[in-house]
């Protein structure tokens, strides 16, 4: 998709808040010039966060899910550009290959060096194809456990960024064992003694999610999705029809506030009006002051206890779902 | 032109009259046919060709465990419906539905012993629900390496699962963490864990614990992989060569140390299990 097609990119639902905020703006143009129109500005930025708040607060689960796959949203590398500094990329698993599709380094955040690794999506179709959508082969996973357990060594938080559409069903994976790729990211975070924080910033989907989700502390962004399979497959598997994905992401509770419920994320981050995609900026600072937070709070628990709270935490999750 | 003679019955078609189901066999492997009790003798092996049929928690028992005997942890544990999932048929009418057969869920655990060694024991029961974990299977594979933790044991689990199950959503994918959460713990105390790879072993539980044994054996044969064919085909439309994801794939492709007939399963796990508790540098 060329830069101005995925620019113009709008959602049905979001199309009448979408052309209202271009009125904003360009109304905000002309008050510079001519301030007698300030107090028509002001009517229509009530009347736009009016709307937002009528549309987006009955969006079904699957205009959530069309929101998380936004091909504006901010993805990692948005994030990291603004939450950090010193950011030193590291590449490679030392076994096979560097994987585009995740980023992984050590970053300084608000005045502490932790290290970080997130998915990353492309913006355009030739930067897709080097990030493969997001969607990561062994050795993206295998780069990941690698920082992790380089994290754990020299006492540094790890933060993760959660966002692919899933682990890369393909051949050469199979061959490079994504199966174990990803049991060994679940184990090395299980057993790390330092705090660890995810953030689903976009779609989490399923053990290549998850990969990267074995946290002390779990925030999901208000409309990001986050299951056990996509809703297009599930439907594909319950139905024989990924057209039904609609009931299948109703069925499976996927959106924040329903993880949210069920013990599955301590935190939901709100985004700005309109969606994350609005206002990269606004959304990043949301983001930074739910991970400063969090990893204040961690700070205070000794490295075993850490490890503890994590095992403690997955350890109850599942309870709500056996009988007696 | 005479009308054909009316051809008497022959002695061929007499033999066509059932004779029961289950009398005899034919191997999903060779098409031979063979006496179904001597496909049970052979737990499921067919003497002509080595292919391996499925085999039931009884046959599993009797083939790995000493007396065939399992002394039971929580086989009580059952699940019920914690999104209110329905795909035309409610979650907890299913739940219900494959109850029926007598199997509460999708694995059982417990005690045994393997050659004279005791062992923390768990079996994935593919035909509840395609071996599915959701929060009691996770549960129970949690319990099975915490109790052996504490008692001290090495755990052997046999998988057979299609993955997470997708009716208990988020919930199942949860229980992957969990599990590895409980093996770490195990592995800290270094206890052994032997993964024992049946057929199929995929999704979820091939991403969680199954291929992080200490030493993984695979039956012949078994398709383990972490996508399903059918999604790879799907997205890199293109056909599969033939054997991917078999074990003699993973086997050769270093995903899995030792691929092993049933009739030497045991044989073969014990011989490992008296090497790993036997260290003595």
């Amino acid at each position: 998709m060329p830069r101005a097609a995925v620019a113009n990119f709008v959602l049905p639902f979001e199309a009448p808040f979408v052309e209202l905020q271009e009125r904003v703006r360009e109304l905000r143009a002309a008050a510079e010039r001519d301030p007698s129109l300030l107090g028509q500005l002001a009517t229509l930025e009530v009347r736009a966060g009016e709307l937002a708040r009528d549309v987006f607060s009955q969006l079904s689960p699957i205009e959530k899910v069309q929101l998380a796959r936004h091909p504006m949203r901010p993805y990692t590398s948005d994030y990291l550009s603004r939450l950090c500094t010193d950011l030193v990329e590291l590449a490679g698993d030392r076994r096979y290959g560097e994987d585009a599709s995740i980023v992984a380094g050590l970053a300084r955040f608000r005045g502490r060096s932790v290290a970080v690794v997130g998915q990353q999506k492309g913006r355009n179709t030739k930067e897709n194809v080097r990030r493969n959508f997001g969607m990561p082969n062994p050795e993206g996973y295998r780069k990941a456990d690698r920082v992790y357990q380089l994290a754990d060594r020299f006492r540094l938080p790890i933060v993760t960024f959660i966002d692919t559409p899933g682990a890369y069903p393909g051949i050469g994976g199979e061959e490079r064992g994504q199966g174990e790729a990803i049991g060994a990211c679940l184990y090395t975070l299980a057993c790390v003694e330092v705090p660890v924080v995810a953030i689903v910033i976009g779609e989490g989907g399923s053990g290549g999610a998850l990969a990267l989700g074995v946290a002390n502390r779990v925030m999901m962004l208000e409309y990001a999705w986050y299951s056990v399979i996509s809703p297009e497959g599930c439907a594909a598997i319950l139905w024989k029809d990924g057209a039904r994905a609609a009931d299948a992401a109703a069925q499976l509770k996927l959106t924040a506030s329903d993880l949210s419920r069920l013990g599955v994320v301590e935190r939901v981050i709100d985004e700005p009006a309109g969606g994350a995609h609005q206002d990269h900026e606004r959304a990043a600072s949301l983001v930074g002051d739910a991970l400063e937070a969090a990893l204040e709070e961690l700070s205070l628990l000794s490295p075993a206890a850490l490890r503890d709270d994590r095992y403690q935490r997955f350890r109850r999750l599942g309870d709500a779902a056996i009988a007696g | 032109m005479p009308l054909p003679d009316k051809t008497p019955p022959s002695a061929d078609a007499s033999e066509k009259r059932s004779v029961g189901k289950g009398v005899f066999r034919k191997c999903d492997g060779c098409g031979e046919t063979t006496y179904g009790s001597v496909l049970a003798d052979r737990f499921g092996v067919c003497a002509e060709c080595g292919h391996h049929h499925k085999l039931d928690e009884a046959g599993w028992c009797a083939l790995l465990l000493d007396d065939g005997a399992l002394d039971q942890w929580d086989a009580e544990l059952c699940a019920r419906d914690p999104l209110g999932f329905s795909d035309g048929k409610p979650y907890d009418e299913r739940l219900r539905a494959a109850q029926r057969s007598g199997r509460k869920d999708a694995i059982m655990i417990g005690r045994g012993a393997l050659d004279g060694q005791a062992v923390a024991f768990g079996l994935f029961q593919f035909a509840f629900m395609g071996g599915s974990m959701g929060s009691v299977v996770g549960e129970k594979i949690t319990r099975l390496f915490e109790r052996a933790t504490d008692a001290r044991l090495p755990v052997v689990l046999v998988s057979a699962s299609g993955g997470a199950r997708m009716q208990e959503g988020i919930l199942s994918l949860m229980q992957m963490a969990k599990t590895v959460g409980a093996l770490a713990r195990h592995r800290d105390a270094r206890l052994p864990f032997l993964s024992v790879l049946a057929h199929p072993t995929t999704g979820g539980v091939a991403a969680s614990f199954a291929l992080l044994g200490d030493v993984n054996v695979a039956e012949p044969g078994a398709l383990i992989g972490f996508a399903g064919p059918r999604v790879i085909e799907n997205t890199i439309r293109q056909k599969l060569p033939p054997g991917f994801q078999r074990s003699e794939f993973l086997r050769s492709h270093g995903m899995v140390d030792l691929i092993v007939s049933r009739l030497e399963m045991k044989a073969s796990l014990g011989r490992v299990l008296s090497h790993l508790s036997g260290g003595r540098a």
